[in-house]
């Protein structure tokens, strides 16, 4: 085997690329229909990227939507799209908090038991979802969505006085947790503090990687996803699968919430952040669900959400960076696509120059096998 | 051979994370104060709340008491907008920023600033920041700025309480919170002490913000049409921007709606429907954002907490509709109600 592919990286790297760059070009057609300098904004986002206080801002901001997104991901891989992700990080956060804040053991075992806790919640609520597509059918799409409103309603009954919630003045909360479950953030001086489970999100990040590609149980995962007859043929046990994949998913999104939980507000409050589950989407979409891939999505995201507010500032609207989001995910659906059917074609002109220029049996073989492996890795 | 690369590419990941931390430069704050001219210079300025600028209701009254403001001292003033779901550490980032720019006093509009205004209070000492509809913060350079919105709603409940035929009300709010909470409370038991033969209906629209029960005219509308179904003739809304539909409904079917926060009688865009809002149980933010400018202009700013009740006239019960004025009857109970409720001689739950 070659010791690099370039013909594979180039097909990886061309799909972000060309949707960023889009995103970027379309971005500033609007800012110039709206009578507006097209570059000006760019400058003052790049600037904010460079005050280590809006970096610690981003890599915290990023950590979260790095394990949404993760978590998503893990589903994208076998054909599963687990929407209820924003559902289950909020629902295993909330639990996380209240058993942080009626449990005082001391940190080494509080920490793993309020990380277990929310990893067993966000695994039972996608886990509903998982039943009900294995035994009777049921579109995990729908399902998920379904229970992304149900968790809702939950936590609003989670919040009630008389079961687990604390009024701090208008505000809902769950109490304080008990201090040995706050984890020490990276001072970072007058930048403010790295939350300490960003280094979770990283160990996630590799954790996924191992799994997915040196693992048995990763290989029948992608295999379900590339064909589920293929792998059901091959003795993979297709309801096992789904099951275990959603179960992962829900496991993992029931992390994302936790960094900010356990290192900077020790409550689940409403000021609790919403709607990273939805990002980790088009996060994971971006980043083609691979660990780096979705790592530097995240950041991308993270700096334009934390870079965006000081656009305010300078007449123009920080909306921008919503409307970039949004070019960005609808550019990369777009792009990928193209991307694929050049590469296909690519492809397919190569075999047939070799086979026209009439390469030994063996060797065609050889191409034709890569050639569905290819396919395959998507 | 692949499997070496790959975890070069894994490992690169990380370390361009822990790269980023090392290559990092002085705070966004330092580079601010050593490039634009000194702080202390510039007026008031507002953060708003989910919803934002445009909702006809909480934040477009924190507006208008910057406009008077801006007006009355000629001065330089700010008011930004709040991205989704966005964090604590965004907000005191958001406030901090407008400190830093010499912004005095900086208010975050809504109880969900609480913490980044306790943040930003502390690094900016001499600054005076203020917080609407909370009262958690104790320090000097705070003003909490609260309001007695069960006091105001006690007396929608006495009009709804007098001025129904059925004996049924209702009651819509937005999002089901403490502080919406309130609203009903006071509703229901001016309702009850009025007439307890009266029946109150309550809905809420969403559990949380970000569903909309706060924007959403469709759902007040659907609301309110299956509260009237249940015979309900008068409807009073806690709702912002959604309360629109709670009017629209109650127009349709001709039955009293009640608006909130501030004179929904005359609001222009609500001009079509204005004939069936009975009255509007006011809270005006207005007026202690504006208080609040006016106490650092002269010197003196407000700190603690600061509460708009009854007597301080910054709630209240308007009467711009003159049907409701006429009702003499009416008027009386109300005002029976209200010297009550100042005196201490009610006392108004709050949840």
């Amino acid at each position: 085997m070659k010791k690099f592919d370039k013909e594979r990286v180039l097909l990886a790297v061309a799909g972000p690329v060309i949707a960023l760059a889009v995103a970027f070009a379309l971005t500033s057609v609007v800012l110039i229909a709206s009578g507006k300098n097209p570059v000006e904004p760019y400058t003052l986002m790049f600037e904010q990227a460079s005050f280590s206080d809006i970096q610690v801002l981003i890599i915290n901001q990023a950590s979260m939507y790095y394990i949404a997104a993760l978590a998503v991901a893990v589903g994208f891989r076998m054909n599963l799209f687990n929407i209820g992700v924003d559902g289950q990080y909020q629902l295993a956060a909330m639990a996380a908090a209240i058993v942080g804040a009626h449990m005082d053991l001391p940190a080494v075992l509080q920490i793993p038991l309020l990380l277990l806790t929310a990893v067993l919640t966000g695994a039972f609520w996608s886990g509903i979802a998982g039943v009900l597509k294995v035994t009777r059918g049921v579109s995990e799409v729908v399902a998920t969505i379904m229970l992304n409103a149900i968790a809702t309603s939950v936590i609003g009954y989670l919040w009630l006085p008389s079961v687990f919630g604390v009024k701090v003045g208008n505000n809902n909360t769950t109490g304080e947790m008990a201090e040995s479950g706050w984890v020490p953030g990276i001072d970072m001086g007058k930048a403010g503090e790295i939350y300490g489970l960003v280094i979770l999100a990283v160990l996630l990040g590799v954790g996924y990687w191992v799994v997915l590609n040196r693992t048995r149980f990763g290989f029948d995962l992608r295999a379900s996803g590339a064909s589920e007859s293929a792998a059901a043929a091959s003795g993979v046990d297709p309801k096992r699968m789904v099951l275990t994949a959603m179960l992962i998913s829900g496991g993992m999104a029931g992390l994302a919430g936790l960094p900010i939980l356990l290192g900077d507000t020790h409550t689940y409050s409403l000021n609790f952040p919403t709607g990273i589950g939805f990002l980790g989407i088009g996060i994971a979409l971006l980043g083609r669900n691979n660990p780096t891939g979705i790592a530097f999505a995240a950041l991308l995201w993270a700096w334009l959400d934390k870079a965006s507010p000081e656009l305010d500032f300078h007449d123009y609207d920080k909306e921008i960076a919503v409307i970039m989001q949004g070019l960005i995910v609808l550019a990369v659906v777009v792009s990928y696509e193209a991307v694929r059917e050049w590469g296909l074609r690519r492809q397919q002109r190569r075999v047939g120059a070799e086979l026209a220029a009439g390469i030994v049996l063996g060797a065609t073989d050889n191409t034709a096998q890569k050639a569905q492996k290819e396919v395959a890795g998507r | 051979m692949r499997r070496f690369s790959r975890l070069t590419v894994a490992g690169a990941a990380t370390a361009s994370l822990a790269l980023t931390l090392s290559a990092c430069g002085g705070t966004s704050t330092e580079a601010a104060s050593s490039g634009s001219e000194s702080r202390g210079d510039k007026g008031l300025a507002i953060a708003y709340d989910v919803g934002g600028k445009g909702d006809q209701s909480f934040n477009d009254a924190a507006y208008a008491g910057l406009e008077r403001a801006e007006q009355e001292f000629g001065y330089e003033t700010a008011d930004v907008e709040p991205t989704e779901g966005e964090t604590d550490a965004d907000k005191t980032q958001r406030l901090v920023s407008l400190a830093k720019q010499g912004h005095n006093p900086v208010i975050g509009v809504g109880y969900a600033y609480a913490t980044a205004v306790k943040e930003a209070a502390a690094t900016y000492p001499d600054t005076t920041f203020g917080i609407v509809d909370d009262s958690t913060i104790d320090a000097d350079n705070v003003a909490d700025l609260v309001f007695s919105e069960e006091q105001a709603s006690y007396l929608a409940g006495v009009a709804a309480a007098k001025s129904t035929k059925s004996d049924v009300v209702g009651f819509v709010g937005g999002v089901d919170i403490p502080l919406i909470h309130k609203f009903e409370a006071g509703f229901r038991q001016g309702v009850e002490d009025t007439d307890p033969k009266v029946k109150v209906l309550s809905q809420y629209l969403t559990q949380t913000a970000e569903e909309g029960g706060f924007s959403s005219p469709d759902k007040g509308r659907t609301a309110a049409e299956s509260q009237i179904e249940k015979k309900a003739d008068v409807v009073y809304q806690a709702a912002g921007l959604s309360g629109q539909g709670v009017i629209e409904a109650a127009a349709a079917n001709k039955v009293w709606a009640i608006g909130v926060d501030s004179d929904q009688y005359r609001q222009e865009a609500l001009g079509k429907y204005r004939d069936h809002i009975l009255t509007s149980a006011t809270k005006d933010v207005a007026k202690a954002v504006y208080n609040l400018a006016k106490s650092v202009e002269d010197g003196k700013p407000e700190s603690g907490i600061v509460r708009g009740d009854l007597k301080t006239g910054e709630v209240g019960l308007a009467d711009s509709n003159p049907k409701f004025k006429a009702d003499t009857e009416l008027q009386e109970a109300i005002e029976t109600a209200k010297e009550k409720i100042i005196s201490g001689g009610i006392k108004v739950r709050t949840s």
